[in-house]
């Protein structure tokens, strides 16, 4: 191969598009970016590869856009990671123009520009105008507003009448009916030259309302965006040796059972497989939660997803892609999504009751008005005054406008929150469920007594595990890292993979691993030794790390009146060794399909449950759940299925989450009883045929003026803590890259 | 009082204007990378990219 496996070379080709003749195009998700510092190095370092015609960093998106000649990609992520910047392929297929943002940002400069036009003349006539310009007036308004309403307004049109086909009613139903009530008299008091004309009231509701949609909107694209941009971790493609000798480099989907897969180490298996020759150890931690590497020989069955470790593997595929591991989990997934009781959002709820209610006054109303005065325009102004009035404007922006600033403030803490309902449900936890591997725990092991271990032995231990993929090579590497040892780089070293590692150091035979390959003299205590010509000098013990913050995180839950416990996929032993020291109650050896049950089971005992859960094997528990959530490092299945998705190491996260969203459904239960308020003092005004299109233009902007300054207060306090979190995190990272 | 059939014309027109150009920066993707377009603007790059050698670690 031209390239290392480090550099993902045939993934690059597999992920790129034609950009022009002899032209490819890449995109790579950086997410250490974070100033123009980076955005100047990283466009002179991938410029000056000689392939790449054209390097562009967008510094809102954390991406770099390579353009490149030929048909091997330049080395750019290995340029990228020994510059310090952790780098991975994005694809372009999961990216597509976002046709919905661009739509309701163009509704919403066209409804701007209408209703500050109309609003300009419209202040004309309240001010006094002589009928002749009134006419005119509104004449102007009706030619401005006829197509903005149009254009504008059918974003509501179209979902409320989908709702109305299907017999449901949301916010859409009022707002529409409303807009085009009040359109239509306004239309029909221009045709007889009224005195009153409500087209600035119609335009800028749905300005109004444009705008929560929008930030809704732009609040769970930007979740969505940072979560593609995360790292994927399902193999590409696979090198499948063809019958004639040669080697292609085939995407997932296209290997059939029986083909014969040359998986190096560092290298996901990409379908079931069984192995052919070769041994090496796998991390199984993402498909099935066990913590300790497995090892593999010669006819083991493999999972799709699980990564080889120390040795090259020859494998024959047993599964394609589909009938795999991974798609079976899907599958799981989706009839535990299925059997998730549907849940409906708040404004929905509050739609339910309100529409009714409004448009009972409405006809109220008017039959009021017809009886005691006969007159049936005034009768149908008065009524239509009322459906004005109430239009849920700041109905509309009481929910999302608080959603918003919710999201906002826990993207400062690095969570992404895929939209507002996820919020709604989180407020209404009263139990988490852990997954151990990878969430309580960092999800790879740390050295147990660091400072056991002499500098200089820990020094020869770290120079020769330093090439070696092995979590525990890694682990010492780390120590070693940590404490500033030199390393150097020993002559004639050697894997053996299952046992350990073989250096010779000035003519010595050193050895670091098992006990009874490293040792002369076997002795029954575990761990990884250190060795010279079979004598024991160091010993290294190994745990499982938890994640930063785990205690306080589940003791700020329990604070909070939340129940907690784990359900782990890994074996009794390292379950109990973590959970005693938590105080929480455990089960281990749970399979997915137990794990789904368990969480239903609370489920029916009336418990809302939230999963916190990174495997493979956790993803369908994430879709059953109540609500759910999952670390950046999370299977991709398991990313996609969690409500919420933490960047940070921190498990504090979980606590925080749900603090700010209970804080989000308090102000929204506030948002919702100032808008009702506002209804219960402005409808009677409006029975009373009081409301002149000047007292309704007044009294809308100012109760939604109200909802979303009310909405922003939770967008104020911490962001500082938040800030030097962010941070740290960003100085931390390229290290953690280059440790690797 | 004839003074708006010349001055209404010119307010919406230039509201349409602005309209449109804000339509038109929507689509030439003016929006797309707002915090880097920030950042540039204090880059001061005379030269073309590919002539510069790669600048070594801070």
């Amino acid at each position: 191969m031209p390239t290392g496996p480090s550099d993902l070379g045939d993934d690059l080709l597999l992920a790129s598009r034609i950009a022009g003749p002899g032209l490819r195009q890449n995109e790579l998700s950086v997410p250490t970016i974070h100033c123009g510092g980076c955005v100047q190095r990283i466009e002179r370092l991938l410029g000056g590869l000689p392939e790449v015609e054209r390097a562009r960093v967008n510094l809102s998106t954390k991406r770099v856009a390579v353009t490149w000649r030929g048909d091997v990609p330049p080395p750019l992520i290995s340029t990228l990671t020994e510059a310090g910047f952790a780098a991975h392929i994005h694809d372009f297929a999961v990216e597509e123009k976002d046709g919905v943002l661009r739509e309701l940002v163009r509704a919403l400069a066209v409804a701007g520009f209408a209703s500050g036009n109309i609003m300009m003349l419209s202040v004309a006539v309240w001010s006094g105008a002589d009928p002749a310009s009134r006419d005119t007036f509104h004449w102007l308004s009706a030619a401005i507003a006829l197509p903005s309403l149009a254009y504008c307004g059918r974003i509501f049109f179209r979902s409320a009448w989908q709702a109305l086909r299907h017999g449901r009613t949301n916010m859409d139903v009022p707002i529409s009916i409303g807009v085009l009530l009040a359109f239509g008299l306004s239309f029909y008091d221009t045709l007889h030259h009224g005195a009153h004309a409500y087209f600035d009231a119609a335009i800028s509701l749905l300005f109004f309302l444009l705008v929560g949609r929008t930030l809704d909107h732009l609040m769970r694209e930007r979740a969505r965006t940072a979560v593609k941009g995360l790292a994927r971790l399902a193999a590409r493609g696979a090198t499948v040796l063809r019958a004639d000798g040669s080697q292609r480099y085939v995407p997932v989907a296209d290997i059939r059972p029986g083909m014969t897969i040359l998986l190096g180490s560092g290298d996901r298996v990409p379908v079931d497989a069984r192995v052919l020759a070769g041994q090496s150890e796998l991390d199984v931690s993402l498909a099935s939660g066990e913590s300790l590497p497995q090892p593999a020989g010669v006819g083991d069955r493999l999972q799709a997803g699980t990564l080889n470790l120390t040795g090259a593997l020859t494998l024959q595929a047993t599964a394609a892609a589909q009938d795999s591991f991974l798609a079976e989990m899907t599958r799981l997934m989706e009839t535990a999504e299925a059997g998730r009781s549907a849940y409906r959002r708040i404004a929905d709820r509050a739609a339910r009751l309100y529409a009714p209610v409004v448009h009972l006054t409405a006809l109220l109303t008017f039959g009021g008005w017809l009886l005691v005065t006969d007159d049936l325009h005034l009768a149908v102004t008065v009524a239509i005054a009322v459906l004005i009035i109430t239009c849920p404007c700041a109905l509309g922006l009481a929910v999302p406008m608080v959603h918003v600033a919710a999201a906002r403030r826990l993207f400062k803490g690095g969570i992404m929150v895929k939209d507002g309902g996820a919020l709604e449900r989180l407020a209404e936890v009263d139990h988490v469920v852990f997954d151990k591997t990878g969430t309580l725990t960092k999800g790879v092991p740390g050295l147990a007594d660091p400072d056991a271990v002499a500098p200089d032995l820990l020094a020869i231990a770290a120079a020769m595990a330093s090439c070696s993929r092995h979590p525990y090579s890694q682990a010492i590497v780390a120590a070693a890292w940590a404490r500033g040892l030199p390393l150097t780089a020993p002559e004639e070293l050697r894997e053996h993979p299952g046992t350990g590692l073989e250096a010779r150091i000035d003519g010595r035979l050193w050895r670091l691993g098992r006990s009874d390959w490293a040792l002369s003299e076997p002795s029954l205590r575990d761990g990884v030794m250190l060795s010279e010509n079979g004598r024991l000098l160091g010993r290294f013990c190994f745990e499982e790390e938890l994640r930063p913050q785990a205690r306080e995180a589940v003791a700020a839950l329990e604070a909070m009146g939340i129940s907690s416990e784990i359900l782990s996929g890994d074996h009794e032993g390292a379950v109990r060794r973590l959970a005693l020291p938590l105080g929480l109650p455990y089960r281990a050896d749970v399979s997915p399909v137990a794990k789904v049950d368990a969480i239903s089971s609370l489920a029916r005992a009336g418990r809302k449950v939230l999963m916190v859960g990174d495997g493979l094997n956790d993803g369908p528990a994430l879709a059953a759940a109540h609500v759910s959530m999952a670390p950046a490092s999370a299977a991709d299945v398991g990313r996609s299925a969690a409500d919420l998705v933490f960047l940070h190491d921190t498990l504090g996260a979980v606590p925080e989450a749900i603090d700010i969203a209970r804080k989000a459904r308090d102000l929204v239960r506030q948002n919702l009883i100032l808008a009702i308020g506002y209804n219960a003092l402005a409808v009677p005004i409006a029975i009373l045929g009081q409301v002149t299109p000047l007292v309704a233009a007044i009294a809308m902007s100012l109760s939604s003026i109200v909802v979303v300054g009310n909405a922003l207060r939770l967008g104020r306090g911490r962001s500082q803590r938040a800030a030097s979190k962010g941070d740290k995190l960003g100085t931390m990272q390229p290290a953690a890259g280059m440790a690797r | 009082m004839t003074d708006f059939f010349y001055l209404i014309p010119i307010a919406l027109a230039l509201g349409a204007a602005g309209l449109a150009a804000f339509l038109w920066s929507l689509r030439n993707g003016q929006y797309d990378d707002l915090d880097g377009a920030a950042e540039r603007i204090l880059f001061d790059d005379d030269k073309p990219l590919k002539d510069d050698p790669p600048r070594q670690k801070k």
